[in-house]
């Protein structure tokens, strides 16, 4: 229901249109702490009904004057639901959001053709960082969920940037780790060079198959021996670089209340989603076994490597926003850098 | 984990009558937990003492025993049928409590049952507020902060940690005795020097006060392998310190962040992890300090509840089937979500609209009543309305509310007064912003009407925020309707474009509030609307905000682009619900929406429900085939008739079943060009004009009272010259009693037509002769297009003459009726239905005084009394009524003769006075009662008993009964007496009783009334020493003292009898108790027996 802020600065959204299914959007505004990037990362955003004031103890600002801060085009009053379904039965598509009085819907559709489509660009050079950087961690506060245990000693963690949520630096954070972030393009040497305890694959936005130079670096990674963690982009990343092959989903998962069930207990988590492509369960090589699946679609949520401490998962367990459900992932891979 | 295999029968607990806080979102949950378990194949033993319920159908469990909800009852039904296991959750804190005391007693154990859905150790830890606080302590989550205090030094201290304003509350008094809320350090230490003396252990707790914290609910679940869902999150507008119940309520919640919201979930997660409820649903309530987002849980209920009605229409999810299915080791990823079919019930709903609830106060039955809204509820229902956004949402909820249009208004209200009264409306009676400001700082029903006409005088919302504590969104939003109000004010009707008109639709206005705003007719701003090709699109509510495709036509309707009612070309019926709860219409009609739903599916017809009412069984989506949550107005059920019509095939409405909100609307929607079957709304109509109908009694030489119309006080004057007091007198259209009054005089009459009513040529006081000491009876009747008609009961009336129907116990088959009497209310019945051509149901009421009969009334439509009857003669009556609608015969479905009952059956009503301090608990024409309870028995005596019994009035089996009765009553009280005496019970009575007593044989002790001296009766009374109250009206002087006598019999629970019929009743009932032990018995055993037509 709630989350836009969390939505709009998440830089896997970046350069899409973001429509979204609550009608009342705007209502908490904007708080300095919510964000999950610099600044929102959708190129435009559609509402039912935005909300003209702020109303939280934690608001900065009104989400209107946020999003006119950042020149990022909002469209409201629109039947939402209608266009969801749109979506649902025909994928998601490329579109316009225009103003004025003599629009031609001919032109228009012309226009969004023209816009490059996800499959097969790389759309990570655009928001990955451009040098590597130490990550800070703000204070944290009575929102911080308390971890299921902290690292003994601070572990050190070298991150790949494909769009990473701030989330999940935070989640780190919380877990008495220090993550360093490399670019996307950095070479595989780089991170280890600094001999971390384990390596990060982030998030990331649209078709994972063009990165050939991110799958490769993956390669390397897995061949270190070393615990390696992956979330979404950074898991068909990795499962590509294992041998698995990904494909577009006819429907994307977005939302915040996914089940899915962790194979080895059986148990049903409630996951924060946000990917159009998965990992084809038809192509997984014997090194790989599937430990969650959707509940909705049965399409593979999570793999992990049958020798190595390599696992990664395709939904979002640093949820921001998103139930905590899945906050355990952090601490397995404590586990594994722990027992290096 | 699959289904558990050692279950074979579970007992499901029901929550026995309507009262306020409990009322049929019982029968909705546990009907869906009957079902959810049969369908597993178990057998289902239900218990109920509520007739009126779906649940108590005989279909709906193998065995139904409505029967008094005491361990005594729970026990010999337990020792009867064996279950396996006990199912407690699913009827109220009734049915918890009943477990716990079934636990108390060994019963359980002795029968080796098992309770499922909640322990005793999570139902006791969940409603021990020091329990509850120490675990959330444990698991370290805030609650409100409190230190106990033994000194007022102590107290000093603890201020200075909880802050002002304080909570004091001392230690073990009873009810809360002394304590209280200290705004500054003076009332504080006076509190404190007050509570430390009252409390037997010198001890106070000194609480925080959240009072004006945001409020939000979460509906949970989990599963027994700890799988946990949060089902509908709920924030209410009104801010803590008013019931939730009492509180308008959105879902979702909208004013927090993600942030907050996932640790509220987190936090719940980990309550019902402590708490122990290893499957079910539960309801957890929370309060964050809007300054400074400080969370502390409150309260959590480890069962469903009102709330999680509420959530499961909201959301389409279906919490109670969903609960009894965990019950029996199913995980929530076992069981299929039946909306979407594919995906399984272990997800979160998305909802992509904004749902709003509003309760229905009926605070105009009890003048006396304070209507200051607390944390004890008042209200008796609620309304919910779905929009695409809040406004929408918000203005359909108060349109489904179906107040008179004066209460309704949001928008250029009329001049403010007296809620219960048309107030003098002179020049210059306005009102002052100081009585607004009070207005709307102080939380009553009427605050919301207050807020609005605050924002028409100007005020901002950092204004009423400062004074209401209502977030500053939902003002805004307020204050964003008053804007668009004014902005069509200000073009006006003529000028108004198309745009504005959408804008305004599109804000949820009705046709008739922008009428009223416009000054111009309803019908005027329809036909713009139409003309501008605004008509509501229907959406579906699926649970998954459009994510999957919805299998279940679950609809409401909204001003948007893309319609996806898909109505099909089906011949379909179309039933109008009965709208929210109040008393006079409540569950009884929804029980007979219900069951013509049921058999006109039955009978191939696609069946359409609309209604408002979350509550209902008749709004799950699964009794009817294509439901509308919709208000009940002409502008909104209109419209989907017109959209059902659009797909071809026939469609056809019924309005007879839901009382009197669909009547109205009858004849308008029969202009409209709509086709009504059953009985015709001139028929309806006639029935109803006093003049058409008392013509017809004429000509069909049938006897009724004398009576006659007034439009005015001059014309009834002249009309109780004529016919002669006592006089009853009401206004026309209306259903339970509204403002009917027994008039004794002129100045009575005076008073009444000058205060209590608005008299008018379209609505016209009506005015009947009161039959003094007559004894009422009711028929239901079913009738069919060739003229047949049968008979469900005769039902006679244990109160006499003077109490409402709804309020009087009534028997069946009658009692102390002769037999030329019963052979001439079946024949005046068979002429009546004729007459009027009823093809449907009938009930009449008739009154026998000297040997004549009188027609009281005749309603050609549903009545209260419909749902008991078909328990008692195992003949669904609503259902044989409906097929009869569509055009089948008596005879072809059986029904030849009048039915008869097997047993005796009575039905006893059920009264919210306890919640309303400083009302009288007296009965009049006009209806008080909430809801009501059923005993069946083989005698009368021991049926009476057991709805006493069943209607929380344990009658006493000796001690001393206490006799006061007016001079008409003395000769009447003897026999009584007597038989009191004989029975073991000594006698206390006032000087004037006493003295009659002993003039004719008994004996009785004297006891001063209440303002004669001390001891006094009251002091008896508290003093436990009387067992059994009975007090008939003295008149008006000594109104005040009957009345505290009777206030306090009801406190110290103590049977109050108020009528010489009541009173027989009663001794009859104690007789049978002290000569034989009370037994049960199914209906299915009843029916089985019975001789059925």
């Amino acid at each position: 229901m709630s989350g836009y802020q969390e939505i709009l600065t998440d830089p896997s959204y970046a350069g899409q249109i973001v429509t979204m299914t609550a009608p009342e959007i705007g209502n908490y505004g904007v708080s300095d702490e919510d964000g999950e990037s610099r600044a929102p990362q959708v190129a435009g955003f559609v509402m039912r009904d935005a909300s003209p004031v702020a109303s939280n103890w934690r608001a900065s600002e009104t989400l209107r004057d946020y999003l006119l801060r950042h020149h990022i085009v909002a469209i409201a009053d629109i039947d939402t639901r209608a266009l969801t379904r749109v979506l649902r039965s025909s994928g998601v598509m490329r579109g316009v959001i225009a103003t004025g009085r003599e629009l031609d819907p001919d032109e228009l559709v012309a226009r969004a053709r023209q816009a490059p489509s996800m499959e097969g660009s790389d759309l990570v050079k655009d928001v990955t960082c451009a040098s590597p950087f130490d990550w800070r961690p703000g204070d944290s506060d009575e929102f911080t969920v308390a971890p299921e245990r902290r690292a003994k000693r601070p572990l050190r963690i070298a991150a790949y940037d494909f769009g990473m949520k701030w989330n999940i630096l935070r989640r780190f954070a919380a877990h008495n780790c220090e993550v360093r972030v490399f670019p996307a393009t950095a070479p595989a040497a780089d991170l280890l060079a600094m001999d971390p305890d384990g390596v990060f694959l982030s998030n990331g936005p649209g078709d994972p198959a063009p990165l050939d130079y991110a799958i490769d670096n993956a390669k390397t990674l897995v061949a270190s021996n070393r615990p390696v963690f992956g979330i979404c982009l950074g898991h068909q990343i990795l499962s590509l670089a294992m041998g698995a092959e990904t494909y577009k989903l006819k429907f994307g998962h977005r939302g915040g209340n996914h089940p899915v069930r962790e194979l080895e207990s059986g148990r049903v988590e409630i996951t924060s989603q946000n990917h159009g492509f998965a990992v084809d369960a038809d192509t997984l090589p014997s090194t790989l076994r599937v430990t969650h699946l959707n509940l909705y679609d049965n399409t593979i949520e999570g793999v992990r490597h049958v020798d190595k401490p390599v696992f990664c998962v395709q939904y979002h367990p640093e949820a921001a926003p998103g139930p905590h459900d899945a906050d355990y992932l952090f601490r397995q891979f404590l586990d594994e850098m722990e027992k290096r | 984990m699959p289904k558990r295999t050692d279950l074979k029968r579970v007992l499901v607990i029901g929550s026995g009558p309507i009262v306020i806080g409990q009322a049929c979102e019982f029968d909705y949950s546990g009907t869906q937990a009957c079902k959810a378990l049969r369908a597993e194949g178990l057998e289902v033993i239900l218990v109920n003492s509520n007739p009126a319920t779906i649940m108590t159908d005989p279909e709906t469990a193998d065995r139904t025993y409505v029967e008094p909800l005491t361990p005594e009852m729970l026990e010999q039904i337990i020792a009867r049928e064996k279950p396996d296991a006990i199912l407690p959750t699913v009827g109220g804190q009734t049915a918890l409590n009943l477990a716990i005391q079934l636990g108390e007693l060994g019963i359980l154990e002795k029968y080796g049952v098992e309770l499922i859905g909640a322990s005793i150790k999570a139902i006791k830890l969940a409603e021990d507020r020091l329990e509850f606080k120490d675990a959330m302590r444990e698991i370290g989550i805030e609650t409100p902060l409190s230190i106990y205090a033994k000194s007022l030094d102590d107290a000093l201290g603890a201020i200075e940690t909880t802050g002002f304003p304080a909570i004091i509350r001392p230690s073990f008094t009873m009810g809360g005795v002394g304590g209280g809320i200290a705004y500054n350090i003076e009332e504080f230490r006076e509190m404190v020097e007050r509570g430390l003396e009252l409390s037997p252990v010198h001890e106070i707790l000194v609480e925080e006060s959240i009072i004006g914290w945001k409020e939000f609910e979460l509906e949970v679940m989990r599963d027994c392998a700890d799988n946990f869902v949060v089902i509908c999150s709920i924030e209410n507008i009104d801010p803590m310190g008013v019931h939730t119940g009492d509180s308008i309520t959105v879902a979702p919640a909208l004013t927090l962040t993600d942030k907050e919201y996932q640790r509220m979930r987190d936090a719940a997660r980990r309550i019902i992890r402590k708490v122990g409820v290893e499957t079910g649903g539960s309801n957890i309530q929370f309060a964050i300090n809007p300054d400074t987002g400080r969370m502390v849980a409150i309260e959590m209920n480890p069962r469903v509840s009102r709330s999680s009605a509420l959530a499961s229409k909201a959301t389409g999810f279906p919490i109670a089937k969903i609960a009894a299915k965990l019950a029996l080791g199913y995980r929530l990823d076992e069981i299929p979500n039946d909306i979407t079919r594919l995906t399984p019930a272990s997800f979160e709903p998305a909802i992509d609209y904004i749902v709003v609830k509003v309760p229905r106060w009926a605070f105009e039955k009890f003048p006396q009543a304070d209507t200051t809204l607390t944390t004890q509820m008042k209200s008796v229902g609620e309304a919910m309305a779905i929009g695409r956004t809040f406004k929408e949402a918000f203005l359909k909820a108060f349109r489904s509310l179906e107040l008179t249009s004066k209460d309704a208004r949001l928008f250029n209200q009329p001049p403010p007064g007296g809620h219960h009264t048309t107030p003098p409306q002179v020049a210059g009676d306005l009102e002052t912003d100081a009585q607004l400001q009070r207005a709307v700082s102080v939380p009553t029903h009427r605050r919301m009407w207050a807020v609005f006409r605050a924002f028409e005088r100007g005020w901002d919302v950092a204004t009423l925020q400062r004074l209401t504590k209502i977030d500053p969104w939902f003002l805004t939003q307020f204050a964003q309707l008053v804007e668009l109000k004014r902005s069509a004010e200000l073009v006006g009707a003529r000028d108004l474009s198309a745009d504005l008109l959408r804008t305004l639709k599109r804000a949820g206005f009705g046709d008739a509030e922008l009428a009223h705003v416009l000054g111009v007719h309803e019908e005027d701003v329809r036909a713009r609307r139409l003309e501008a090709g605004l008509v509501p699109a229907y959406k579906r509510i699926d649970t998954c905000a459009a994510e999957f495709e919805s299998f279940t036509p679950y609809l409401y309707g909204t001003y948007e682009r893309e319609d996806e009612s898909n109505p099909t070309p089906r011949n379909k019926v179309v039933i109008l619900g009965s709208g929210p709860n109040r008393i006079g219409q409540g569950i009884e009609f929804d029980y007979c929406c219900c069951h013509a739903a049921f058999a006109l599916r039955d009978e191939g017809f696609e069946t359409v429900m609309i209604n408002c009412n979350p509550e209902t069984v008749s709004t799950d989506y699964d009794s009817v085939d294509r439901l509308y949550f919709e208000p009940l107005t002409f502008e909104d059920v209109s419209a989907i008739i017109e959209r059902e019509r659009s797909a071809g095939g026939d469609v056809a409405c019924v309005v007879q079943y839901g009382g009197q909100t669909p009547l109205k609307l009858a004849l308008a929607l029969q202009e409209a060009g709509v086709r009504i079957i059953g009985t015709s709304p001139d028929s309806i109509d006639l029935a109803e004009d006093r003049e058409r109908f008392s013509k017809l009694l004429w000509e069909l030489a049938i006897p009724q009272a004398q009576s006659g119309t007034a439009t005015s006080a001059e014309e009834a004057r002249t009309v109780a010259a004529e016919i002669g007091f006592p006089l009853v007198v009401r206004p026309s259209y209306v259903l339970g009693g509204r403002a009917m009054q027994i008039v004794y005089d002129m100045g009575a009459l005076d008073r009444y037509m000058r205060t209590a009513v608005q008299a008018s040529p379209e609505h016209p006081v009506l005015i009947d002769k009161f039959l003094e000491n007559a004894t009422e009876i009711d028929v239901d009747a079913v009738a069919d297009a060739t003229g047949a008609v049968v008979i469900g009961g005769i039902m006679e009336h244990i109160e006499e003459a003077g109490i409402h129907s709804g309020d009087s116990s009534c028997v069946v088959p009658p009692y102390e009726m002769a037999e030329r009497h019963v052979a001439a209310i079946r024949d005046y019945t068979r002429r009546l239905a004729r007459a009027l051509k009823v093809v449907g149901l009938m009930n009449i009421q008739f009154a026998i005084k000297d040997d004549t009969i009188y027609v009281l009334e005749v309603n050609p439509r549903a009545s209260r009394t419909v749902p008991y009857l078909s328990k008692a003669t195992g003949v669904p009556l609503a259902k044989v009524a409906a097929r009869v609608m569509i055009g089948r015969t008596l005879a072809d479905q059986g029904l030849t003769d009048d039915l008869e009952v097997s047993g005796v059956f009575v039905k006893s009503p059920v009264f919210p006075f306890v919640r309303f301090p400083g009302v009288d608990t007296l009965l009049g024409p006009e209806m008080k009662s909430t809801g009501e309870v059923m005993g069946g028995a083989d005698t009368f005596g021991t049926a009476y008993a057991k709805a006493m019994i069943a209607a929380g009035h344990p009658l006493p089996s000796g001690g001393t009964a206490f006799i006061s009765v007016n001079n008409q009553d003395k000769a009447g009280v003897v026999p009584i007496a007597r038989d009191l005496v004989s029975l073991g019970f000594t006698l206390l009575a006032t000087r004037g009783t006493a003295a009659y007593l002993r003039a004719h044989g008994v004996d009785a002790e004297i006891v001063f009334k209440i303002n004669e001296g001390r001891p006094h009766v009251g002091d008896e009374l508290l003093n436990k020493r009387v067992s059994l109250v009975i007090n008939t009206p003295l008149g008006r002087e000594s109104f005040f003292d009957d009345r505290s006598v009777r206030r306090v019999a009801m406190l110290q629970g103590v049977a109050a009898i108020t009528t010489l019929t009541g009173a027989a009743a009663t001794v009859s009932a104690i007789r049978s108790l002290t000569s034989s032990t009370l037994t049960v018995k199914s209906l299915q055993e009843y029916h089985a027996r019975g001789v059925r037509a």
